[in-house]
């Protein structure tokens, strides 16, 4: 049995453990030179940090994780791999082609493979709305100074804001803390009453949440040892500067998240770091076929497998849930890849998984982010940040040719087709354009899964996808 | 003050900083800490925007730092559009910074 992972997080970690325990063959491609993923990124060796662990969660699980994987006569561990393309194969998993070297450069190897089960875990990144100033030097997503605190013991600046909403504001604050900034203020824009309604509700519900309860009074006590002010109901609705962030504006907002006039302060700041929550990483998945579900995730059984027979997905694909659902769903899908025998420790596993994802779901009910937010917005206010488009520009262009399909709405404004391929602004470009699309297209959809070189994609010897192979179900 | 890299000895994580990477960034040589990404030796060296966008006219630097939203491209010899928060630095690396501005149109101001 030969099963790919495409992930060297928390969730394609424990995949590979468990297919690599039943037997299987495994293959793990990570985009990085490390293993670990967002959740884990640590330093270099050539840093030789003896105490790594002071900035991680369950950094112990990672070492037991990695050393097994990696140390293991069955795996094949190839790093620096990035996916650019899925074909779907009526007689089998998926087929992946992958480019393996140093980032971005010219030339690399490709390398394509043909797996009997394929596991996605691709994780998610930031998503962070857009206000006036935010593509100043200095305002960065919450993952950033989270990536850069660990990775490389930077600190993203020395009078730092850290803005948005979700629990993830808490652990950004506490690396920033840890790499010697001065964190002036946690910025949750769910307000208080909210919060009160969607954490204190249905309590027996919240098993999960005792699990996290010493993670999360670990933030508490660090807020308080570092002197970090907390505050709720407030959001960053301005970053101001000529040539990078010197200031910020916070206001307090109502429950859907719209300023109350009167309530703004400004706040000299270095580093505006603002995260609203996540976005799955779903290209691979659509690639492949799999069906998204409504909120947007990978739809997946009890044993983790998609619509597809032999694809499997964990992680936050299947919903934004934290490292312990990750790896819980991360074994499940390991296992049943690789057809692996009941057990008790998948059983177990799946229970976890059940409470965790309970967890994630109270999350995106309390903390998703509400229509209010494009208030925040001027008619000059760049929305799409590769292609420099406004939000004033999107309506304009909107009302003016009358589109009611996402493909012609994204050509004649050029918001999402960019570099990033809509990766930053493509859901809030979405809402803006009023969420409903008569083609039935989504920014997720990317066949070409990262910009490829001219010369690699004339070197490939592979069918591109065309709009009747690659069609998207409508959700 | 910017970004800024903790100095090992009030890290907790007690790393030792004992090599050394040596980059040329339009010219002027910059040295960071042996496994930085090429974005880390920027910062480290209180640089951080690096890219001028092509419509606007505007600094741009590191953003997402996970390397999905390709703000911080630059130049790393004869590659163009390399995300500097990914790519380590090697000894040497030749990194020319992307300012370009946008062609302008027919009929359109430049």
């Amino acid at each position: 049995m030969t099963i790919v992972v495409i992930g060297a997080g928390p969730a394609g970690l424990a995949a590979a453990r468990s297919a690599l325990r039943a037997g299987a063959d495994v293959t793990l491609l990570d985009s990085s030179d490390q293993l670990g993923g967002q959740f884990w990124r640590h330093l270099p060796d050539a840093a030789h940090a003896a105490k790594q662990r002071v900035l991680h969660h369950g950094w112990s699980t990672f070492e037991a994780l990695a050393s097994e994987v990696t140390q293991h006569p069955s795996c094949t561990l190839v790093q620096n791999a990035q996916v650019w393309l899925i074909e779907q194969r009526d007689d089998g998993a998926p087929r992946v082609h992958a480019h393996v070297g140093p980032v971005d450069s010219v030339g690399r190897t490709a390398l394509t493979l043909e797996p009997e089960a394929l596991i996605l875990a691709t994780g998610a990144h930031d998503r962070t709305l857009p206000f006036p100033g935010w593509t100043l030097p200095g305002v960065y997503t919450a993952g950033a100074a989270q990536a850069l605190a660990k990775s490389e013991r930077i600190a993203l600046g020395s009078r730092a804001i850290v803005a948005g909403a979700g629990p993830f504001l808490l652990p950004v604050a506490q690396s920033l803390a840890l790499t010697g900034a001065r964190v002036l203020g946690v910025y949750e824009a769910t307000t208080t009453a909210a919060l009160m309604r969607g954490w204190g509700a249905k309590p027996w519900q919240l098993g999960a949440a005792v699990g996290k309860m010493p993670e999360l009074a670990g933030y508490v006590a660090g807020h308080v040892r570092h002197g970090i002010p907390y505050f709720t109901g407030r959001a960053v609705i301005e970053a101001h500067g000529t040539d990078r962030v010197e200031a910020a504006t916070v206001a307090r907002v109502d429950a859907s998240w719209s300023p109350i006039a009167g309530t703004e302060t400004t706040i000299e700041t270095d580093a505006v770091c603002v995260s609203h929550g996540f976005t799955p990483r779903l290209e691979l998945a659509i690639a492949a076929g799999c069906s998204i579900t409504a909120e947007r995730f990978v739809e997946v059984d009890v044993r983790q497998q998609t619509s597809i027979r032999g694809v499997y997905a964990a992680g936050e694909l299947t919903g934004i849930a934290g490292a312990d659902a990750a790896l819980a769903e991360g074994s499940i899908a390991g296992h049943f890849a690789a057809r692996g025998p009941r057990s008790a420790e998948i059983s177990r596993a799946a229970r976890a998984r059940d409470r965790f994802v309970s967890f994630g779901d109270r999350l995106d009910a309390v903390h998703a982010p509400r229509p209010g937010w494009t208030s925040w917005l001027r008619d000059d206010t760049t929305v799409c940040r590769c292609e420099e488009v406004t939000s004033g520009e999107l309506a304009s262009i909107q009302s003016q040719t009358a589109s009611c399909g996402l493909r012609s709405l994204k050509l004649s404004t050029r918001a999402g087709l960019g570099i990033c391929q809509g990766r930053i602004c493509g859901r809030s470009v979405e809402e803006l354009l009023g969420g409903t699309f008569a083609d039935g297209v989504a920014t997720d959809r990317r066949p070409i899964v990262s910009p490829v070189r001219i010369g690699d994609l004339a070197n490939a010897s592979v069918e591109l996808p065309t709009e009747e192979t690659s069609h998207q179900k409508k959700h | 003050m910017t970004a800024h890299r903790l100095s090992p000895e009030h890290d907790p994580t007690e790393r030792i900083d004992a090599e050394h990477v040596s980059i040329i960034v339009d010219g002027e040589q910059l040295t960071g800490s042996s496994g930085s990404t090429i974005a880390g030796v920027l910062l480290e060296n209180g640089r951080d925007s690096w890219r001028t966008t092509s419509r606007d006219r505007r600094p741009r630097g590191i953003f997402c730092g996970i390397g999905v939203c390709y703000d911080c491209i630059l130049t790393v010899g004869d590659e163009r559009d390399v995300r500097a928060c990914q790519r380590r630095a090697c000894d040497g690396d030749v990194v020319a910074l992307q300012n370009e501005a946008r062609p302008s149109e027919e009929g359109e101001a430049s």
